[in-house]
């Protein structure tokens, strides 16, 4: 277990090396540079801006440029943004990154504390009301896309009924303890809601239809021939045989959200990664977007790791040696 | 003659309502009795009815399947009556039930020992350290060697034979009065399978219980049953004595059954067979449901259903050849 994981972890740096070759070459591969696309002061000599190409290496062979940000990349310095004049990049990303784990893990709680029951609940009663209800807005929720669900939320529950507020992650006024944290709870439910909404609606189903299967198996007739009780059949039998396939998806869905976010983010106004991430794309400030790009590819990485290594805790079949 | 039975079977209906119109007679109207410390074999092809015979007495039909009527009692006590949770204080405890997969019926995710305990926690209030021990020594009973390393085990770890003695275990564990095996040894090993049948005879007389043995090999029957029913279209159409029943068939289906078993001394060709399928349990055929594949078939098969008939205090039949009782084969 220790050893495979161990591996897994080695296996990461020539993926990496990989990814970071691949964003490189797309960041370079896309025309103009922090200077160009933008209206620029008439009065100053081009002369001058070239010379700042040449003093942030622009103008170097990309093999160079690549073996520069690279090393650097490896050492920890990220870089400085080109748009936030001196701003590391580090500081950057520091500063909305908890943000938007923050909203990922609450969407995530959503998901999971709604998904589950409601799939298992299908399961048991199928065709009843209930599972019909969850069936339209499973399919309800994978069809409408995150962005419209998010601005219908905000004009129906934020203007409209006021009941959370539209944008932001605390209104400013409550700093510190308590206070604060109920002020971003309040703040995450609308952009947490529609990150979480495909989630939800996708694991909804899988839950209810790895559900029906297993209360088909042979070991759950067993366990009835054994005269178990239902609680003991539904929760103790089935459930843990169901949630199996439910976790290798779950290692994705890490990825997922935080991919989603940057959707979701922009729509809310979130300050978080995906707004800086957008913002960078649009201000062409390649240090940042390399850097989130790269970070998200750990991301997606380190939850398919820990999915297989969930999965080999809950599922005995599964030994890594 | 009256004797103490163990179970009673009453005009039990098993129905599958598959759609509006479309209902599968999957147990029509069989009535039997098994006595103290009696093997009874039930016998017929797939699709017979004999597995879904075994489930209504467990109450273990699934949906859209329903025990349409009947009675079954255990001991005088009916079973039908009870709800479901009474029902499953019976399951596991007076009857129990072990199954033709051993590599499906067990639960994937928990250890041997989880899953024996978990009856004896549950129908013997023992604690989690004594139904450990006890795991223990019902694994040592049903001939496990390394028991206290095997409860620790999960199913994936065994062989075949050994999930199908784990599967035995657990349904010796309540010392049940009445243990139902449906093909226990179909899925095994042929040198594994005289072993598994072995044991559980053994077990039968050392608990005291009686057996229900559900199978499709004569041979089985021959060497363990004590009395024999045998199955077809959801029906029994001949019930005897285990000598009476190899030695003197009186149905058609009885005959072809036991001619399609190899014969030692006969050195034949071909085995023979009986030809068609089981129909489907919602298409019999009108008149006697066998009489789409019957050799001896008679115009009145087509017409009328044959009613089981008593040819002698032992031995009933189902089919117009005995119509009046007297033997015209």
């Amino acid at each position: 277990m220790y050893a495979y994981t161990i591996r897994r972890v080695l296996i990461f740096i020539p993926m990496l090396i990989m990814l970071s070759i691949i964003v490189f070459g797309l960041a370079k591969a896309a025309p103009g540079d922090p200077f160009t696309g933008k209206i620029l002061d008439p009065t100053v000599d081009p002369e001058v801006f070239e010379q700042q190409r040449e003093a942030l290496g622009l103008n170097d062979p990309i093999p160079v440029q690549y073996a520069r940000w690279a090393s650097a990349m490896a050492t920890g310095d990220f870089g400085t943004s080109m748009y936030y004049k001196g701003k590391s990049v580090q500081s950057l990303i520091q500063e909305r990154a908890l943000n938007t784990i923050y909203l990922g893990l609450f969407s995530l709680a959503i998901t999971i504390l709604v998904a589950i029951p409601i799939g298992m609940y299908s399961a048991r009663n199928p065709y009843s009301l209930l599972d019909y209800s969850a069936t339209t807005f499973g399919f309800m929720g994978l069809a409408i896309p995150n962005f419209f669900f998010g601005l219908v939320a905000i004009y129906l529950l934020s203007i409209k009924l006021g009941w959370f507020p539209a944008q932001g992650t605390i209104s400013g006024t409550e700093i510190g303890g308590w206070e604060e944290w109920k002020s971003r709870l309040h703040h995450m439910v609308l952009p947490g809601i529609t990150l979480g909404l495909a989630g939800t609606a996708s694991y909804m189903r899988y839950m209810r239809s790895e559900m029906l299967d297993v209360l088909k198996s042979d070991y759950i007739r067993t366990a009835r021939a054994k005269g178990m009780g239902e609680r003991n059949i539904l929760y103790k039998q089935a459930l843990r045989n169901a949630i199996i396939p439910i976790i290798t998806l779950m290692g994705f869905e890490f990825g997922a959200l935080l991919s989603g976010a940057i959707i979701t983010e922009q729509v809310f106004n979130y300050p978080g990664i995906g707004t800086l991430f957008i913002n960078s794309i649009m201000n062409r400030d390649y240090p940042v977007i390399m850097a989130i790009t790269l970070l998200l590819g750990v991301a997606i990485l380190i939850g398919n790791l820990l999915a297989d290594i969930f999965y080999s805790l809950v599922d005995p079949r599964i030994r890594y040696d | 003659m009256k004797q103490k039975t163990i179970l009673d079977v009453k005009q039990l209906q098993t129905y599958f309502y598959l759609e509006a119109d479309r209902v599968a007679k999957a147990v029509d109207d069989i009535t039997f009795s098994i006595h103290p410390g009696e093997t009874v074999a039930l016998v017929g092809e797939s699709g017979s009815g004999k597995s879904m015979a075994a489930l209504s007495i467990m109450q273990l039909i699934r949906k859209p399947g329903r025990i349409k009527q009947g009675s079954i009692r255990l001991e005088g006590k009916e079973l039908l009556q009870l709800t479901n949770r009474q029902m499953a204080q019976i399951r596991g405890k007076d009857i129990a039930m072990i199954f033709q997969e051993p590599m499906t019926a067990l639960n994937p995710v928990y250890t041997i020992g989880n899953q024996i305990g978990e009856i004896l926690r549950k129908h013997q209030g023992l604690n989690r350290q004594q139904a450990k021990q006890e795991a223990i020594n019902l694994l040592q009973t049903v001939g496990i060697p390394r028991a206290t390393e095997i409860i620790h085990e999960h199913p994936h770890q065994l062989s075949g034979g050994m999930r199908q003695r784990v599967m035995i275990a657990m349904a010796i564990a309540c010392k049940p009065k009445l243990l139902i095996a449906d093909e226990p040894t179909t899925a095994l090993d042929v040198t594994i399978q005289a072993q598994i049948l072995d044991l559980l005879m053994q077990l039968k007389e050392q608990f005291h219980m009686s057996l229900l043995l559900i199978t499709h090999d004569l041979g089985v029957v021959s060497e363990y049953a004590d009395r024999v029913i045998v199955m077809y279209g959801g029906q029994m159409v001949e019930e005897a004595a285990v000598k009476e029943l190899l030695q003197n068939p009186k149905h058609p289906y009885t005959d072809g059954l036991l001619a399609s078993l190899p014969n030692m001394e006969e050195h034949a060709e071909r085995l023979g067979t009986i030809r068609g399928t089981v129909p489907p349990a919602y298409a019999y055929p009108a008149g006697c449901r066998f009489s789409t594949r019957c050799p001896a078939v008679m115009d009145i098969c087509h017409v009328k259903a044959p009613s089981l008939k008593q040819l002698t205090p032992e031995h009933q039949v189902r089919c117009h050849l005995y119509a009046n009782g007297g033997d015209l084969s």
